[in-house]
Order: structure tokens, then sequence, then C-alpha cells
């Protein structure tokens, strides 16, 4: 691998895009909104498959699953958010999020409705002003734009985080 | 130094344990009146390496600390001292206190020095005493040059070196061209070097990789000596480094007794700088402490669970061995699928079998690697019962066997403070003083033994002693005083014993040091049960006392019963069920609405629904229709309703916390053949959820 190319890609995770440090978000669909969460904690992406239900958990934690070997928590992110259910199809999908944490790291996945992009987005450019202090405000990192639409980023380690 | 030395301190943290470890049972074994020779040389040279360790990471606290431990060793080793009571105390708390510096260095922290500079006062005391009478010659050969951690005004207006490799050097990597250039830079080029050619032999009977010269080397400038000392740092076993300081008046060409007296003067200057800072210690300041720091040398003990793991030869190689095998099975396999008849069927089946018996073995030989002697828990029980009966006055014999059973190195990290809590128990209730003994007709010493056995996929771990056993009546009267029995309850013996186990009960009359807070025994049963085991207690009045603990051998593998509840798979560990019955027209009788008890033969069992404790969402049976696995855990029955029985099956248990977060009435997961998740159901935190618990007799306790 040349020098260049090794620059390039590092590009394409964190970096300058017209002179701004730039972070690279995932985006996904649910219930007709634009989710954003770091590309760094993606670990992978497939399509739902049954889990374990784990006792008296709470109602989004749907349960377990083998992730070749490691035992992975899979949440539905529509009931995390009190969004209105919907039944798992072809096009549900979890993204297994990994994400270091004081106590290591934790492996987690969310259902969602539907991957949509990767963008770059500006550092600081995210703006959380006009968020009441509701449950779910604490989920949430910011709002950007991004061609004219929405997207709202995620905080994972709140989000990730299960309390009863 | 070009070397990155971080990379080895691990091994030198492991091996000073190890070290320490050795030392502590030498010193244990030692006689004192007529020490044998062989255990103080292992004493010696676990110090011995140590310091050379510790000296060569830049640890110099415990170098220097070793140093002196090292002096008193030699001088006893070389018969100039008699061993006594006092110096084997000494030196058990010197080896907590290098312990406790070894740990903190670990951690990276920085070492507490107060204790360390205390005993190192009483140790100089000693030696101090020592080299008066017998005329200041302390070691005859000085192991390596003296404490490397030279204070900061210790600095003469210059030095002189003299330095003798051994005619090996050069063999060894060690350039002595490269280190007088080294001391060159440090003292600004104001330096002497003189070739010494006395060794050097007849041009024929030179040996051209051997070193035959000696230097004096006259440094004319003020360094710290810890500096020279860093120079000379790899060759120190390799060589014989003599450092005075210029000021002492030694000339250039080291004779003999400039060598001797440049000895005496460099020992004296550190000796005076530590020694009167501390007063001389006293027989009772010994005593006193070596009782104390027991709970302190505990608590760090946890933090260290040490990371790797010495695994014998054998094990490996039985380990290639298998992959071996398992690599021709899977060829066989392999040839087999890629011209596949239906006539080979026949091949095939064997193959998979094979394959079968190939998996097995290797996970069993993957599980021995994991399986360290118990002898590591029970190795530290010598000092414990030494320092608890000497603090005691009493008269303790600890008797050992099955030092050999193995058991997996995760269980045995956590058995050890559950099992330090019972001997010093026995120690501390059960054996009584010797007066009170040879009054009951016994023994004046009393004996606590341990013993450690396989049986039936556990491993069993005896702790009994000749005291004067549980007082029953006791227990009784204090459980009915505290409220944790009915007043005219009648308890059987099994259960009155059972009582001891419960939070908050002691039925010491006197608070000790050691024991009878009230706090311990539950927390030892809680240990015990973290690691799927159970413990129980046996006792006679007068006769003694006996504490069995049974354990899984492995964390990693359980025997389940895969169970069925609505579309769910549960695994029950086989340990604790007691049997499984079919509900047919036994009777269940109804407890005030709410809990329902099976009666079984004489005994009547409380029942839980697992699909209500867990809420799972099925279309109820009638409980007539269901399977009750009757199961125990800690030593209460209790009746769980399920579907359907399935097979039984070794589970590799997987964390549930490691992503998630601890599951009331699961101890974890695992995967089964499907590649699909089940639960495995936590017995014992079972019985808490459903509030049906047949532990308080009476029953009007715990209505839930």
């Amino acid at each position: 691998m040349t020098a260049t190319s090794e620059v390039e890609q590092k590009d394409q995770r964190a970096g300058f895009e017209d002179g701004v440090l730039t972070e690279q978000y995932l985006t996904f669909i649910m219930a007709d909104e634009e989710y954003g969460v770091d590309i760094l904690a993606v670990q992978e992406i497939r399509g739902w498959e049954s889990a374990t239900p784990i006792p008296n958990s709470p109602k989004y934690l749907k349960g377990v699953i083998n992730l070749r070997g490691t035992i992975v928590p899979i949440m539905d992110l529509r009931l995390r958010f009190d969004l209105s259910k919907v039944e798992y199809g072809d096009e549900t999908v979890v993204i297994v999020l990994k994400i270091f944490t004081a106590n290591g790291t934790r492996t987690m996945g969310i259902i969602v409705d539907a991957i949509s992009d990767v963008y770059d987005v500006p550092i600081g450019d995210a703006k959380n002003k006009g968020l009441g202090d509701n449950k779910n405000s604490n989920f949430i990192k910011g709002l950007v734009t991004v061609k004219k639409n929405m997207v709202i980023l995620l905080e994972l380690e709140n989000l990730l985080t299960i309390d009863d | 130094m070009s070397i990155d030395l971080s990379q080895f301190h691990q091994v030198f943290f492991e091996e000073s344990y190890e070290g320490l470890d050795a030392m502590e049972q030498g010193l244990l074994e030692l006689d004192l009146v007529e020490p044998d020779a062989e255990i103080i040389n292992t004493i010696f040279r676990a110090a011995h390496s140590m310091k050379g360790g510790a000296g060569t990471f830049g640890f110099n606290q415990v170098a220097g600390f070793t140093h002196v431990l090292e002096t008193l060793l030699d001088q006893i080793r070389s018969g100039k001292r008699a061993m006594s009571q006092d110096i084997q105390n000494l030196l058990l708390k010197s080896v907590d206190c290098i312990k406790g510096l070894l740990q903190d260095l670990q951690a990276g922290n920085d070492p507490n020095l107060t204790e360390t500079n205390s005993l190192k006062a009483q140790f100089e005391s000693i030696l101090n005493v020592g080299s008066a009478s017998t005329d200041a010659n302390i070691p005859d050969e000085p192991p390596s040059p003296p404490a490397v951690d030279k204070q900061d005004d210790d600095k003469a207006g210059g030095w002189h070196i003299r330095f003798i490799p051994e005619l090996t050097i050069l063999q060894t990597g060690n350039e002595p061209a490269r280190m007088f250039r080294q001391l060159a830079e440090l003292c600004d080029y104001q330096m002497q070097v003189i070739a010494d050619t006395q060794r050097l032999p007849e041009l024929t009977g030179l040996d051209p990789e051997k070193c035959y010269l000696a230097w004096d080397i006259r440094i004319e400038k003020s360094i710290e000596k810890s500096e020279i000392d860093e120079v000379f740092e790899w060759v120190i076993d390799d060589a014989e480094i003599i450092i005075t300081p210029l000021s002492m008046g030694v000339d250039s060409t080291g004779s003999a007794s400039g060598e001797h007296a440049s000895n005496a003067g460099e020992e004296k200057p550190t000796e005076s700088v530590v020694a009167p800072a501390t007063p001389p210690a006293e027989k009772t300041v010994v005593k006193a402490e070596a009782v104390e720091a027991q709970p302190q040398a505990k608590s760090p003990q946890k933090a260290q669970e040490s990371s790797s793991i010495r695994v014998s030869i054998d094990k490996v190689d039985s380990l290639i061995n298998m992959v071996g095998e398992l690599v021709i099975t899977q060829s066989m396999l392999g040839q087999l699928g890629q011209n596949f008849d239906i006539s080979r069927v026949q091949r095939l089946q064997e193959g998979l079998a094979q394959l079968e018996h190939n998996t097995r073995e290797l996970q069993e030989s993957v599980m021995k690697i994991r399986m360290m002697p118990i002898s590591f828990v029970f190795s530290r029980f010598p000092r414990l019962v030494r320092d608890v009966s000497i603090s005691l006055n009493k008269k303790i014999e600890l008797l050992m066997s099955g030092e050999n059973t193995e058991l997996d190195k995760t269980v045995m990290e956590k058995i050890g403070d559950p099992m330090v809590h019972l001997i010093r128990n026995s120690i501390d209730h059960g054996i009584e003083v010797p007066a009170d003994r040879l009054a009951a007709g016994k023994p004046e010493t009393g004996t606590v033994k341990l013993d450690a056995y396989h049986q039936s996929g556990n491993i069993v771990i005896e702790i009994k002693d000749d005291g004067a056993g549980i007082n029953s009546d006791r227990i009784l009267s204090k459980a009915i005083e505290k409220g944790l029995v009915a007043e005219g309850a009648n308890l059987s013996q099994e259960q009155i014993f059972d009582l001891i186990f419960q939070p908050g009960f002691s039925t010491a009359d006197i608070v000790s040091d050691l024991s009878g807070r009230g706090v311990g025994m539950d927390v030892v049963r809680r240990n015990i049960s973290a690691l799927n085991g159970s413990i129980e207690v046996s006792s006679e009045r007068g006769r003694g006392s006996r504490f069995v603990i049974r354990l899984p051998l492995t964390l990693a593998i359980l025997d389940g019963q895969l169970v069925k509840v609505g579309d769910e798979i549960y695994i029950f560990p086989l340990v604790s069920i007691v049997e499984s019955i079919q509900l047919d027209d036994r009777a269940i009788n109804h407890v005030g609405g709410h809990s329902d008890v099976l009666q079984l033969r004489d005994e009547y069992v409380p029942i839980i629904e697992l699909d209500d404790v867990f809420n799972i969402d099925k279309e109820k049976k009638p409980i007539e229709e269901s399977i009750i696995v009757v199961v125990e855990t800690d030593g209460e029955k209790m009746g769980v309703v399920v579907d359907e029985l399935l097979g039984q099956q070794q589970v590799v248990i997987k964390s549930l916390e490691e992503n998630y977060k601890r599951v009331d009435g699961i101890s974890g997961a695992t995967i089964l053949g499907d590649g699909t998740v089940a639960l495995i159901v936590d017995i014992s935190s079972l019985s808490k959820m459903s509030g049906a618990s047949s532990k308080i007799i009476d029953g009007s306790h715990k209505a839930a």
C-alpha cells in the first residue's frame, strides 16, 4: 500500500473536507426519520434473526443472540424511543455496535427499519438546541443538517446502558 | 540503556511472587534450633535473585530492602548468626512487606515505604549488634555491590572503582570498554583508567575469548554513586566491583587491605543514615504487628489476579497430539466429502464419531491446562495457622493432604478467601486453649486438617478440627434471640448448624480481632455458591467440627439439564437437581392462596412456576400436566414447574454480563448445538426471587 492511499483511507474515516475536520456517521431510517451513529462504533450489519428473550428485561430488549460465540443483546430502537412497533421483515436490520466504556468494551445490536447512508459531518456542527429535557434527549448527541434533511446523531454510551 | 526493560516487568513480578512463596514456605519449615542448610540456601537464593532482578529493573526500594535481608541470611547461612524466633518473625514480615512493595510497583503506584523503612531499621540494628561482636567483617564475600539505593547526598569528591570482571564476561555480551565510555561521559572525561594485567597468562595459554584484565578507575568528579551503579548494573553478578569514595584516602592501586577497608567504609554511611531514625525493635512490637499485618496483607491480594499460568509441558504435548489427530480426522472427512456416494455412509458415520471423540478429548485437555494443584491455595495456610495460633496462645498443628488435587484456576483464585475464613474460625472458635484441652482429656496440641479430593466430577475440600465443636444450644438460643427462628421451633441438628451461615450471626462470646463480628459465614456461603458450590457443616460437641466444601471442577463447563418452558429452553445445573417428577394425582396443596406446596414423601416442598418468575408469555397448562423439577440449593428444596424435560448435556458457560448485565435468576448463557442461545438458571437466586423459601422452618417468616 502506498503512502497516498493510506492517507486517503484515513480521510475516509475522519478527516478534512474543504479544510473542515469531519466525522463519519452511518445513518439509518426509523419511522421516517434519519438517525446517525458514529461509524467507528459499527462492528457489522446483519439481518434480523430471532433472539432468546431475557427474563424480566425491559420491553425494548428483544433478547440475546449468538454472535460467533459471544452473547450479544439486541434492542429494538423503536421501542427504546417509544415509537410504534412494527413487524420485522426482510428489510429489518440489526446494527451491531461496539463501544468503549469505563468497564471495557460492550457489544450490542440495535434493530432499525433500514440502513440509509454514510455522511461526513463536520465536528462541532451538531446542534442540540431546542430539544426538551425528556427521556429520549439523553440518547441524542445533536442534530445536523445533511442535504437539507435533518439527521439525529445518537449518543451511544447512554443509549446502550440498560437501566430498568 | 537502549533495551526497553518494561517488557520484562511482568515476568519479574511473577518470578518474585514465586520467590516470596518459596521464602515463606522455607521460613515456616525452618527448624529454629538446627536450621537445615538446604532450606536456608533456598531462602537465600530467592532473596538474592529478587534483589538482582529488582536492581536490574530499577526498583531500588525492593533491591535495597532485599539487600539487608540477604546480608542477614548470609550470616545465618555461614553459621555466624543463630536463627531465632525474632529473626524468623522479622523475615516473615519482610516477605509480606516485599509483596506489598511489588504489588504497588506492579500497579504503577509509588510504594509506601514506612513499613519497609521500619523493618530495614530493625534488620540493621540486628546486623549492627552482630557485627560489633563478630568484629565488623560482615560478609566475607559481598554477594554483589551493596545496596543500590544510595542516598542522594551520597556523593564524594570523586570515586575509585576497582573492577575485576570474571574471565567469561565478554561471552555474556558485556563490553568493559563501552562501560568505561559511559563512565567517561558521566564525569566529563575527568577519569583515569589503569589496567591491571596481573591475571594475564603467558601468550601460549591465552584464550582470546576471555577477559584477563582488571581495572582501577579513578573518577575525579563529584557524581552520584547510583549513576555508577547503573553503568555496572548488568555485570554485578559477573564481576567484582568495589566502589570507594576518593576522600576515603585509597590510593589508585587497589591493594587487598584497601579493599577491605573500603568495604567497611562503604557500609557504614548507609547504615548511619537510616538506623537512628527508628528505635531498635522490641519483641512485643514485632508480635503485635504480626497480627495486624494479616488483614492488611489480605486486601491487596485480591487485586492481584495473575494473568498468566504456568503449564507443564506434558499437558501442552498432549494437546498437540490431539490437535494432530483432529487434523487427520478432518482430512479424512474432507476426502470422503469429495467423492461421496451413498455406499460410504458407514464411513462417514465412523468419521463423525471419531470427530466427536477428538473434540471431546481436545476439550478435556484444554480444560486441563487451566487446572492447577490445590497446593497453590493450601500453601498459604501454614503461615496463617502459625500467626494466628501465636497470637491466640494456642498450640495447633496443621495437617494437609490431597494437595495435588487439581482444580480450575478461576475457582482456585476465589476459594482462597472463604477457606482462610473457615480456618481462622476453626482456630479461633474451634480449638481450645491448651489448659482447656488438657482438662478435657485431649492432647495439648490441637489439629486442623485440610483435605482435598475429587468426587463425582466435583472437588471436595474438607476442613476438620478436633476442637470444642459447635454448641448447638447456644446457636439456637442466639437465633431465637435475633428473631431468626420462632421460639419453640423444632429444628434438626443440621438445620441448627445451618443457621451459622445466616447474615449477622455470631455466637462468639468475645469479639476477637480475627472473627466473631458476625460477618463472615454468610459471606463464605455466598462466595461458595457464586462458584456453583455448596458448603455443609457437621459437628460433635467436644470432638470437633467439619466443614465440607463441594465445588465444580471448572467454571467454564457445566452439566446441564435442558428444560422447555413455553417456547424457550432453559438449562438447570445438573448438580442441583434432586429429582424430576410427573404430577399425576400427587397432592399439591395451596397454602394461603398464593403459595403452593408439593408433598414429597414426608416433606413439603414449595413450588414455583418458572414462567411466572421469568414473566414468560405462554399458555397456562394445568399444573397436573407439567413436570416438576425438584432442585436443592443451600440445603433447601424447591419444586420448579416446567413444561418439558429435554436432554442432558455439557454446556459451555458464556457470560451475559460481558455485554449486558447481571440478570436475576440467570447465571449465564450457553450456545446450543443449533447455534441458538439458551439461558442457564441460577437456582439459588431463583428461590430468592420467588420468595418461596423453605429456609424458615415454621413458614410464617417469609410468606411472600
